[in-house]
């Protein structure tokens, strides 16, 4: 079923583009040698070219354009190796020198894809139209004077990547869905933290609507969307929006709009004459930027496994299920925490294990899979322990709770608790006698045919036993007794 | 090419120069002469010759990423019409 939204004149379809700006990884800026930290006093990391000094001149740092081509090649993309950077120009106020460098006719990656996944299982492959290196601007914030507005350039020139989608995508989830995946590869290659709340990745939302089989109509942009969610209520709010224009008789003028969580609406934000007129140039203070083939070979030869190839890895190598391994490869830690565990044991028992009551113990207790007090190691012992039969599965859900808010060792727990299973079947011989004792009439029933009272039988044995028996055992025991 | 009253006064705006009305008529006049006079370049052939986008003939160079500047906010702030603790302060910008 594709998405729809339904109006007075029937159903229309909703396309959205989506570009996103990533900010790059690196110590310092695109084109200076400031700071690049999150959370500096104010200007403190700023130089001389950043705030557009007379005569400064940007000088390209050659980490960020390494970034930039990690993650074109994350993304299977074209690398140019000739590209350009030309002046955006716009008037404001965190943008000291009146235009931002960026790269407009010729990017440094070409088209490339990603794959997503929807609720269904189904999988699309979205185009990715290209990537291009470009400047951050400062900050401005509005809310600390009434007349004024304050500005810290901290920002200013950091590096950012410019990620542009095709109109592929049809609906608030595959919106999600594509974010959210972006957000894995570039976390996976090390070239972005993925950090939306500290605006580290941002995106503006090219949406559109049209009836069945119409091509594209106009589109409007909203614009530094900070959040999955928000997206996708702003694409909902947007689409229906146009859908109400156009069923009043009226059209879509192209125009750039904001997203307001608090009422669930886009407005329009600036006047029309002034946006897209940017008068794009080629900057004349930077020759073109031109790579060495061998050292893009030479990047494309340490890219890590990514998330596509490591799902499938895990699934083949460690035979568990093809969603369950898209759980654990969602982010690169989880999925190396998982190995650590599956390695040299049951890989289906460990996947289980964490996506069960590894990641609800995480959860209860308020860490993440960094901070764990449970050590892939440790995870791995309490799965032994329940492999060579000290312990059973019930008993291992209470050991692991333990673990989650001691950190101790599950060996030491189990001791110190005395929670070892028991095998010993006279002991487990005798649980079965006390139960039958004391449950006459529903022996009589168990023997008069009603045989789904065995697992009655096994459970108040395993009560008796304080759950410690052994499960096989305990089974064996309570059917030779009736 | 030539360029109208309404396109000078655009040109200024998006540039943030003031004009008064009585200037329009001059720059206008001047900015044909300039456009005119570039024009000329259109004769020239250029006609499957790659563009030039210098005179040497030679590639962007790189730097090393590494924190070589900042820490000089008092400089950085030193020109700054207005300021407010260790921001910059501008007549309020409301989107």
């Amino acid at each position: 079923m594709s998405y729809t939204l339904e109006g007075s004149s029937g159903s229309w379809e909703v396309v959205i583009g989506l570009e996103v700006h990533a900010q790059v990884i690196s110590q310092s800026k695109l084109f200076s040698g400031a700071a690049t930290a999150f959370g500096a006093e104010p200007n403190t990391q700023v130089s001389f070219v950043d705030a557009a000094f007379p005569g400064m001149l940007p000088v390209i740092n050659e980490a960020c354009v390494a970034q930039a081509v990690r993650t074109g090649l994350g993304l299977e993309a074209h690398i140019n190796l000739v590209s350009r950077f030309d002046r955006k120009n716009y008037f404001y106020a965190d943008l000291p020198s009146g235009y931002q460098i960026s790269q407009y006719e010729h990017p440094i990656v070409g088209a490339g894809t990603i794959e997503i996944e929807l609720s269904n299982g189904a999988t699309k492959k979205i185009g990715v139209t290209r990537l291009h290196l470009e400047q951050d601007a400062g900050k401005s914030l509005h809310d600390q004077n009434a007349t004024k507005s304050y500005i810290d350039l901290n920002r200013a020139g950091v590096a950012l990547m410019e990620i542009v989608s095709e109109p592929d995508l049809r609906s608030p989830e595959e919106a999600g869905a594509y974010l959210r995946k972006l957000r894995t590869v570039l976390r996976y290659l090390g070239t972005c933290d993925g950090n939306m709340e500290e605006g580290s990745m941002r995106a503006d939302v090219n949406v559109s609507v049209r009836k069945h089989g119409e091509p594209f109509r106009t589109r409007c942009e909203v614009k530094n969307v900070n959040s999955i969610r928000f997206v996708q209520q702003a694409v909902e709010a947007e689409a229906k929006r146009q859908i109400a224009l156009y069923e009043d008789g009226g059209t879509v003028l192209q125009e750039t709009r904001l997203y307001d969580p608090s009422r669930g609406e886009t407005r329009s934000m600036r006047s029309k004459e002034d946006a897209h007129d940017y008068r794009y140039f080629p900057d004349p203070d930077l020759l073109p930027l031109v790579l060495d083939e061998d050292w893009v070979e030479s990047l494309r030869a340490e890219l890590p496994e990514l998330p596509d190839a490591k799902r499938a890895r895990l699934s083949r190598d460690y035979g568990i299920p093809f969603y369950d391994a898209g759980v654990l490869v969602a982010e690169q830690v989880i999925a190396d925490f998982y190995e650590a565990v599956a390695k040299g044991r049951d890989g289906k028992l460990a996947a289980n294990w964490m996506i069960g009551d590894f990641f609800a113990g995480l959860n209860r207790t308020g860490h993440g899979i960094e901070d764990s007090p449970v050590s892939a190691a440790a995870l791995g012992k309490l799965l032994d322990l329940m492999a060579d039969s000290t312990i059973n599965g019930k008993i291992a859900k209470e050991v692991l709770e333990v673990m989650m808010d001691t950190g101790e060792d599950p060996a030491a727990i189990i001791d110190a608790r005395g929670l070892r299973q028991v095998t010993d079947t006279g002991a487990i011989d005798a649980a079965v006698d006390t139960v039958l004792a004391a449950n006459p009439d529903k022996l009589a029933e168990y023997r008069g045919g009603k045989e789904k009272l065995f697992g009655f039988f096994v459970g108040q044995v395993m009560k008796v036993m304080a759950g410690k028996g052994n499960p096989a055992l305990v089974n064996e025991a309570v059917r030779k007794k009736l | 090419m030539s360029l109208d009253p309404a396109t000078v006064r655009r040109i200024a705006r998006l540039a943030r120069i003031r004009l008064e009305e009585g200037e329009v008529a001059r720059l206008q006049g001047e900015l044909n002469g300039i456009l005119g006079w570039i024009e000329q370049l259109s004769e020239v052939d250029v006609e499957g010759v790659a563009p030039l986008t210098g005179g040497a003939q030679i590639a962007l160079r790189m730097r090393a990423d590494a924190v070589t500047d900042g820490g000089q906010a008092e400089k950085i702030l030193a020109n700054a019409p207005d300021r407010a603790g260790e921001f910059f302060a501008v007549p309020k910008v409301v989107e």
